[in-house]
């Protein structure tokens, strides 16, 4: 059961081959039994999930099955959740209770989706290896001595291992697409504003978003199609209803133009990694796709703007975990000083404090100008690029992370090597486009993502595009070994 | 040496909005601690800011009425500093571009004169909670029900010359910000604050000297004096060799001095930048022009109008229109009694004193508009003389009912009767012997004011009430026809 993907438990569940109860069952034992290989979940919700799973079935019973009616899924702990503690992945916050629903969790609530519980996930999803969780590293299903990537690892890890079949992730500046890669599955990061932000809580707010991984394109369409909605609590979400993404799921993709920037396959690209993605690309030119080079020019800026521009965010971002109200205090504070200093200097992890320090720095008077303003510009340029670039173009298309999973471990002590491993997937962010990984092979025995990006709000034909390969291929139906 | 005082005054206005600049809870004053105070204003993680558009309105509506340019695009920007009552760290502010541009407005000062006075800019922000540092046994409690209480921070150029100048600056943008309705103005609950940059400089020279900021100055009496205070700490530093240090200070009104706050706290770098959780506020043209269309009648132009309607000196109108409610008052009692000049006279008069004295203001005054009204109709026909008026007055602020009904009660009603008053005249004149004697003997030029004496005892022997210009001719007739 355990296999089935989305649209499957959907079938089955209408067609009364199993219930809500049983598959949640399933999966929360397989949680049980699995995942202390994995470390994929912060908190697992089995009570709440199995009374959910329940109703889920009473309205299956009564034909008033919404959406995702009975559907299990589990939300990265970034997505407040209304009485059930949300850490993201933080000392800060591990006793933290919100007394809200973020829209997102609020949306597959009322699509009927069954919570089984928060995901693992770097802290304050600042990481590109999951392995700045207060909880621990989540370790790669395909590979237990390796990282799943970051910073959505434990959503990614926990669909590769088939302990759910989709999870809500968020993405800065790649924390879906890039485990997604790493994990052999498919992850979406929508169109900046198209999924509220409300209740996620921030890294870089002009970055965030949310969004599904799942193992097929048509999984994270139907979970999009939930999660994406109009929201008057986030003043940056576009007015848009929700949508039914996968109504173009099975248009022909003969004549899609496809653009290859040849910055995407130069100097630190893996040539294994290389070589699966170009593969990819053949495959589309057999379903009738055409191949268009093209440049995108200020793409080597993205990697340093981004590390300007999300700390510069997440300084003022964080600044609210002070101990004052909620989350962590220091024991015993001497005085005002002392209870900020040591509660978070103890709340929090040394990722997020390096950011911190960076984000303070970039916006310090007398550096605001060279690090902070010239970031803008160059966030402006990079969107320009793109921009001139689906003049020609559809869609874009490219390897999603220049290596596979590395070792845990083995990028700790260097944050630059670490950074650069979100090369192809920070761009999109700066320029607030939507974009979407998906198995396209293996290197060195580990699977191998290939990014798709789309034009603003185009996520149909982003994923029109990806489910048109993953009739074509079987990569999405690989299954991790420690999962057998 | 003659040294001339340089202030700019910071003003903070609470606007009256219902709920919060980024939040739905409640901006009412006085509620239990952190009673009003929701996720956002709590700065909960996950919680967003979703923007008053009514604050928006409120803030354009102040600036079209300093004359001032609005910002068709401004941008929300975060003041980042540490502060227990500052829940998200930052205070989200206006900085680069701010709703309001540059504006200016005409002050009146006491002795008649005006002056304009430039706007430099005026700004959105939230306002912070409050820390209680009593009643905590050495902790202090935090109260966030102030905090996202939307304000405008109105910015002066360094244009005035004077505590006084200050002072009328300030009454002024109490006016507007009351009569356009978008704050109540409340100084006393914090609901307009002040803070003033303080810098004196020989008369004549050019350069601003430096300045040192006063914060918080939360009465007009408390802005005079700490300004008149703080000038002179200057000019006596300046003239005994010392130099004033860019400082921010606080005025203690118990000891009438002003005293440097710790300076950590004016060395902050608040590294702002623009909030990425707000989108720019664009304003449309066809937006401002319709708050322009919606503005009430401002006080300068009421002044006028109150001059030329009512044939009222500048002064009086002027004194007349400070305030909207008492404007209002006025425009009531004048209509309503026909007499607009005898309804400012006891309006600035009698009323005003009543209303001190009682420490009340004219929107919970004793005496109605009505009331007022229909007292000065019986002044005007003749019923009552001014000075019974003052005791029907005080009588209706006591709540003895409207003049008529104090009037009849008390059996107040002047005695207009020719017979009644030639009684009283001649039984005067019965009773005054060596009085009538001497005027019969003085000369025909002093004898106008001997006339003084039979009038007083005519009034005395009347309770007040006989209509003195009957007496007046009457007495003279009689007293005259004795010659």
């Amino acid at each position: 059961m355990h296999q089935l993907t989305i649209a499957e438990i959907i079938r089955g569940l209408r067609d009364r081959q199993f219930s809500s109860v049983e598959i949640t069952s399933h999966l929360l034992e397989r949680i049980q039994q699995l995942d202390g290989h994995y470390n994929s979940f912060i908190t697992v919700t089995g009570e709440q999930a199995l009374a959910q799973a329940a109703a889920a079935d009473a309205r299956l019973a009564a034909g008033d099955a919404p959406a995702l009616c009975g559907v299990p899924i589990a939300h990265k702990d970034i997505f407040c959740t209304n009485g059930v503690r949300t850490s993201c992945g933080s000392k800060m916050l591990d006793n933290f209770v919100p007394p809200y629903d973020a829209t997102v969790v609020d949306n597959f609530q009322q699509a009927g989706a069954v919570s089984l519980g928060k995901t693992n996930m770097d802290e304050f999803a600042m990481g590109s290896s999951n392995e700045s969780s207060f909880y621990g590293a989540v370790k790669n299903p395909w590979d237990l001595a390796r990282i799943p990537g970051g910073s959505s690892g434990g959503s990614a890890a926990a669909v590769a291992a088939q302990l759910v079949p989709g999870t809500t992730a968020t993405d800065t500046g790649g924390s879906i697409r890039q485990p997604a890669a790493m994990t052999g599955t498919t992850g979406l990061k929508p169109t900046y504003g198209r999924v509220s932000r409300w209740g996620m809580i921030a890294f870089a707010s002009s970055l965030d978003q949310g969004g599904p991984i799942a193992r097929t394109a048509e999984d994270a369409a139907l979970m999009l199609s939930v999660m994406a909605s109009s929201d008057s609590k986030d003043s940056t979400c576009l007015d848009r209803p929700q949508q039914d993404y996968t109504a173009s799921l099975n248009d022909s993709i003969a004549g899609l133009k496809i653009g290859v920037p040849r910055e995407y396959f130069g100097e630190g690209l893996d040539g294994e990694v290389g070589a699966r993605v170009q593969e990819a690309l053949k495959q589309y030119e057999a379903l009738g796709a055409e191949l268009v080079e093209i440049s995108l020019p200020h793409s080597k800026l993205a990697v340093p703007a981004y590390y300007v521009i999300a700390p510069a965010e997440a300084s003022a971002n964080l600044s609210r975990f002070d101990g004052v109200r909620y989350g962590y205090r220091c024991e015993n504070p001497a005085d005002l000083r002392d209870l900020y200093m040591r509660s978070r200097g103890e709340g929090f992890g040394e990722e997020v404090k390096r950011r911190i320090l960076v984000g303070t720095y970039a916006l310090s008077a007398g550096y605001y100008d060279a690090y902070y303003n010239k970031a803008q510009q160059i966030r402006r340029l990079i969107k320009q690029d793109f921009v001139d670039a689906f003049q020609k173009v559809d869609v874009i298309m490219g390897p999603t992370a220049p290596n596979p999973a590395f070792k845990l471990g083995e990028k700790n002590a260097d944050p630059v090597a670490m950074y650069l491993e979100d090369i192809y997937t920070i761009a999109t962010n700066l320029a607030g486009l939507p974009g979407m990984s998906l198995p396209c092979g293996f290197a060195h025995g580990l699977p191998v993502g290939l990014q798709i990006i789309g034009n603003y709000l185009d996520e149909t034909r982003m994923l029109n595009a990806a489910h048109q390969f993953q009739q074509a291929t079987n990569w999405h139906q690989q299954t991790a070994p420690a999962a057998e | 040496m003659e040294w001339e005082v340089v202030i700019g005054l910071e003003v903070h206005v609470q606007l009256a909005t219902q709920s919060k600049i980024f939040s739905g809870a409640s901006t009412a004053f006085g509620a239990d601690p952190n009673t009003q105070a929701c996720a956002i204003d709590l700065a909960m993680p996950g919680t967003l800011p979703v923007p008053n558009e009514e604050a928006f309105r409120y803030a354009v509506m102040f600036g079209l009425a300093m004359n001032a340019g609005i910002g068709k695009r401004s941008v929300f920007e975060r003041k980042n500093y540490f502060y227990p009552d500052l829940p998200k760290g930052y205070q989200t502010t206006q900085l680069e571009k701010p709703i309001v541009g540059a504006g200016q407005i005409e002050i009146h000062l006491e002795d008649g004169s005006s002056k304009t006075v430039r706007l430099h800019h005026a700004h959105l922000e939230e306002d912070a909670g409050k820390s209680l540092h009593e009643d905590f046994h050495g902790m202090s409690g935090i109260d966030l029900n102030r905090a996202g209480t939307p304000l405008i921070e109105i910015v002066s150029e360094p244009d005035m010359r004077s505590a006084a100048e200050a002072v009328a600056y300030l009454k002024k943008i109490h006016s507007i910000v009351t009569y356009l309705g978008i704050s109540d103005g409340d100084m006393s609950q914090g609901s307009l604050r002040c803070d003033a940059n303080v810098s004196v400089r020989l008369k004549g020279e050019e350069a601003l000297g430096t300045r040192a900021e006063i914060k918080n100055l939360n009465s007009f009496r408390f802005i005079e004096k700490a300004i008149k205070v703080e000038a002179q700490r200057q000019i006596d530093l300046i003239e005994d060799g010392g130099k004033v240090v860019q400082e921010t200070r606080l005025y203690d009104a118990d000891k009438n001095e002003t005293r440097s706050m710790r300076s950590k706290e004016v060395a902050n770098d608040y590294r702002y930048f623009p909030c990425p959780d707000l989108l720019p506020v664009v304003l449309s043209d066809e937006y401002i022009e319709q708050v322009r269309g919606d503005l009430p009648e401002l006080p300068d132009a009421k002044c006028a109008r109150f001059e030329k309607d009512y044939g009222l000196s500048a002064y009086d109108a002027d004194q007349v229109t400070q305030e909207r409610a008492t404007a209002d008052y006025f425009e009531q009692v004048a209509a309503e009694s026909g007499e607009p000049k005898l309804a400012a006279n006891w309006v600035m008069g009698e009323l005003a004193a009543l209303l001190n004295r009682e420490e009340k203001s004219i929107a919970d005054s004793p005496v109605s508009a009505v009331h007022l009204a229909g007292l000065i109709a019986r002044i005007k026909d003749n019923t009552i003389s001014s000075k019974i008026a003052k005791q029907v007055f005080e009588a209706m602020a006591n709540g003895d009912g409207d003049a008529d009904t104090v009037i009849e009660a008390k059996g107040l009603k002047q005695v207009s009767d020719t017979g009644a008053i030639e009684k009283l005249v001649d039984d005067v004149i019965a009773a005054s012997g060596a009085q009538v004697d001497n005027y019969r003997n003085a000369d025909p030029d002093k004898r106008p004011k001997m006339m003084g004496y039979f009038v007083g005892q005519i009034m005395k022997a009347s309770k007040g009430q006989a209509n003195p210009q009957m007496i007046n001719k009457i007495l003279k007739d009689k007293l005259d026809a004795l010659l």
